[in-house]
């Protein structure tokens, strides 16, 4: 049953709406940062050094990309197991990353930063709310590979079909550039 | 055999485009098939049913408010027994006027003009013409209407709460928005307007995802991206401007939520508020909130308009039995309007304390639009020239778009700069600008395609008389109703007063005021004519018996009169010509399944 699409030889209509999907996402951030760049040129802003384990954060969002890619060539070649236990480090990464952004949190707070509340300053808001809502995408990303996760292992559903993984290893791959891209513009530009 | 039955027939060893969409419509339940159905044309009949109740409630709103404004000093006792407390002893309290004209906002620029006509239109056209069996993702169509339908029912919802619903204007600026105690209805009803919004985001990007994905990637064999009718490039570009520009609402909105709850100060500074006291926020800026709703806000106005364009270019080109004129032209303004609608959102900023020098950029810009404003009705016209016009209902209301469009363009043109926008700002010219431009001109685009395409909805043909009289009247009652606003404004009327005759310069506008409403209420009147006319018709109208009843190209009219899921019983037909080859050749129309003949003419 080769369906007319693919005898189209195009990019599948649900990659296409991932990619869309996608560009949407990267619009909301644009907004906040855009956002970000206007307030702080107004008075009253505060400079603060950004806490290291946003770095270490980084470095293990990194490696979840490496990981998440070894899935889908395994996922092609059909090789079930070691293609099942990627994903499972993936998203053991993804909760790691998710884990030291809380710390980081944590660590500013610490510090005598508020994020929020009356003695917070927008400076620290704005990080609060666009490393949390990055958070939130990438916990999406990990219920999602659970999600895949677990449907590999009923029997129709093997390696046959990548598709989804293969969505699912796109949207983890942007989120991971998504956070390269706020902690190069928290922790240099902005 | 039903053309349904005969449909599931096929399914059985056809093809459906995308895999993901098995079989499992063999036994319809009443849910799946009217309640959880992922069919785009039943989607598309939910969105257009819920908009309509919508464009009711909203409608009855601006009645009520009309009769505050015509009769300010009157108390009518039957208002009272509707509204309670928030009309004691027969008057409209200034809170509830406040409500109603925010609601009224809200609900008409997104529920009635995005997801009803967008909602309507693209999910039930954009796979008929394009010729697929449906949308990229069945299932997430499915999501985006339920989205809506919850984000309707907490706005409905915020109605009924004590305090009442938000107040502060469909844009929502800070501080009224941000601060529980800056009034009644900045407490739950902001909170349920905030969540109904967010909601309301999230179905247009999932709304919007499919259009476009299906539109790129699931076209039939021959239909090129330049052998798409202009209703589907108009809903096109329309799901572009949502997708790019909703995420940043977005955003605004989540910074707010910070705000009004978490104690942030990303909108709100050291100000006094009357009844608050001087806050303990340092260092907010409320413009900045600004530029978040507006960078959505002017794309959003291009959202509500295109749907309409592209509708009435199509409805035109078939009932004119003339190819439209200069479609690559119309596809290149389609374009530029969408490019443009990205780069002005300050020309709602004129009076913020923009730098003037930046300032003129945005009316260089804003400006610029008219350019492929007016490439378009250029186009509409010379369509309309010397054709053999049809003027069925669907397409007067087309024509009435047109003119709706040059009348409201025009006085874009003037609040466009912003030397003449100090002055007009908020004042009643935006509110006749905007509502004939927009709010009109797309209601009538909305129903221009409501009138073209109900016998492919439901295969029985509205009532055209009714169709008439509902027309003419709405034209006239438009006219007469936002003509005198722009006196109004040019006089210094601002909007969102609640009672002028207090003021010594705007007494002369009583009687006009009193005639305003009046005309208001008729028109009121007629659209419930036109609702009479789509309920009674879907069961009673007169029924369709010829597969393409108006002689049109498209694809839409090659499926059964009912077509069931999968839209066509067998293949999905190839493609061959653009469509708009009217009255060419001899030929009167030459659909887009006819494959090119050997001695044609030029072909597109
Ligand atoms: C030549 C084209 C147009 C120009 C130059 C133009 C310009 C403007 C300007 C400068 C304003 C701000 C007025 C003020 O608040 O002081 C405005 C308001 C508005 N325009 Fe237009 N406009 C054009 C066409 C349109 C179209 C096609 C639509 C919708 C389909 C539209 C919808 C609106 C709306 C909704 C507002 C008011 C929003 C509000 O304050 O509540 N305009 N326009
Ligand atoms: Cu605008």
């Amino acid at each position: 049953m080769a369906t007319e699409v693919k005898t189209k030889n195009k990019i599948h209509p649900q990659k296409m709406y991932l990619y869309v999907g996608l560009g949407s996402i990267v619009m909301m951030f644009a907004g906040l940062t855009s956002a970000y760049i206007v307030k702080k040129s107004q008075s009253n802003w505060l400079d603060f050094e950004l806490p290291k384990v946003f770095f270490i954060a980084t470095v293990v969002i990194l490696l979840s990309s490496f990981t998440m890619q070894m899935a889908v060539k395994k996922a092609k070649e059909g090789l079930q197991n070691p293609y099942r236990g990627f994903l499972t480090v993936t998203a053991i990464l993804g909760v790691a990353f998710m884990t030291l952004q809380y710390q980081g949190f944590m660590a500013l707070q610490a510090n005598n930063i508020a994020l929020t509340g009356a003695r917070s300053n927008s400076a620290a808001s704005f990080l609060f709310v666009i490393t949390f809502l990055h958070l939130l995408h990438v916990l999406g990303g990990v219920i999602a590979l659970f999600g895949v996760r677990f449907k590999s292992l009923s029997a129709k559903n093997n390696t046959e079909n990548t598709l989804p993984v293969e969505l699912v290893s796109t949207y983890w791959h942007f989120v991971d550039i998504l956070w390269i891209y706020l902690f190069v513009f928290l922790q240099w530009i902005g | 055999m039903s053309h349904e039955a005969a449909l599931h027939n096929h399914e059985g060893h056809e093809s459906h485009g995308h895999d993901d969409h098995g079989h499992h419509e063999h036994h319809d339940t009443f849910l799946t098939k009217y309640v959880f159905s992922q069919d785009h044309k039943m989607i598309a009949k939910q969105f257009l049913i819920t908009g309509m109740v919508w464009a009711v409630l909203g409608g009855l709103m601006s009645v009520l408010f009309r009769l505050q404004l015509g009769y300010p000093d009157a108390s009518f006792p039957w208002l009272e027994s509707i509204l309670g407390k928030w009309a004691k002893g027969g008057q409209i309290t200034p809170e509830a006027y406040y409500a109603l004209v925010t609601t009224h906002g809200t609900v008409l620029v997104f529920f009635v003009l995005t997801a009803g006509l967008s909602g309507t239109f693209a999910n039930f056209l954009i796979p008929l013409q394009v010729g697929a069996r449906d949308m990229a993702s069945p299932f997430m169509n499915m999501l985006s209407y339920w989205f809506f339908f919850t984000a309707s029912i907490i706005m409905l919802s915020s109605l009924f709460v004590e305090t009442g619903p938000f107040s502060g204007g469909w844009t929502a600026y800070p501080p009224l928005s941000a601060l529980h105690d800056a009034s009644p209805g900045s407490k739950t009803g902001m909170d349920l307007w905030i969540i109904s919004m967010a909601l309301f985001v999230v179905s247009s990007l999932l709304g919007g995802l499919n259009y476009i994905a299906t539109i790129l990637n699931m076209r039939t064999k021959g239909m090129s991206m330049t052998r798409l009718p202009l209703t589907i490039w108009a809903l096109f570009f329309t799901a572009v401007l949502g997708v790019l520009s909703f995420p940043v609402l977005l955003s605004g909105l989540i910074l707010l939520i910070f705000d009004r709850n978490f104690g942030t100060s990303f909108y709100l500074s050291d100000i006094y508020v009357n009844g608050v006291g001087a806050l303990s926020n340092e260092g907010g800026s409320a413009i900045l909130f600004q530029h978040l709703f507006w960078f959505l806000g002017h794309p959003e106005v291009y959202i509500i308009l295109l749907p309409a364009m592209g509708m009435v270019s199509e409805i035109m080109s078939v009932n004119s039995r003339k190819p439209i004129f200069g479609y690559m032209a119309m596809l290149g303004s389609l374009f530029a309007i969408a490019i443009l609608a990205f780069l002005v959102w300050a020309h709602h900023m004129f009076v913020t304390g923009l730098n003037p020098f930046l300032g003129s950029v945005f009316v260089l810009l804003t400006l610029l639009i008219a350019v492929p404003s007016a490439i378009k009705v250029f186009n509409w016209l010379t369509t309309l020239w010397r054709g053999n016009i049809r003027f069925t209902p669907g397409m007067l209301f087309a024509i009435g778009f047109v003119s709706l469009f040059i009348s409201g363009g025009l006085t874009g043109i003037w609040l466009g700069n912003a030397a003449l926008d100090i002055y007009l700002h908020d004042s009643y010219f935006v509110v006749a600008h905007f509502h004939i431009v927009m709010g009109v001109a797309s209601m009538f685009g909305m129903f221009a395609g409501v009138y073209h395409w109900f016998p492919k909805m439901y295969g029985r043909y509205l009532n055209n008389s009714l169709g008439y009289i509902h027309f003419w009247i709405t034209l006239a009652g438009a006219y007469l109703i936002f003509w005198p606003m722009h006196y109004q404004g040019l006089a210094g009327m601002p909007r969102r007063y609640f009672d002028f005759s207090i003021w010594e310069s705007f007494k002369q506008f009583a009687d006009l005021n009193r005639f305003i409403s009046t005309v208001a209420m008729i028109v009121f009147a007629v659209q419930i004519l036109f609702l009479i006319n789509f309920f009674y018709s879907i069961f009673k109208g007169r029924k369709v018996t010829v597969l393409n009843p108006w002689e049109s190209n498209t694809l839409e009219w090659t499926t059964p009169i009912n077509p069931g899921h999968g839209n066509w019983p067998g293949e999905i037909p190839e493609v061959h010509r653009w469509p708009y080859d009217y009255g060419k050749d001899g030929h009167d129309f030459i659909p887009q399944t006819t494959p090119v003949g050997e001695d044609e003419t030029e072909t597109h």
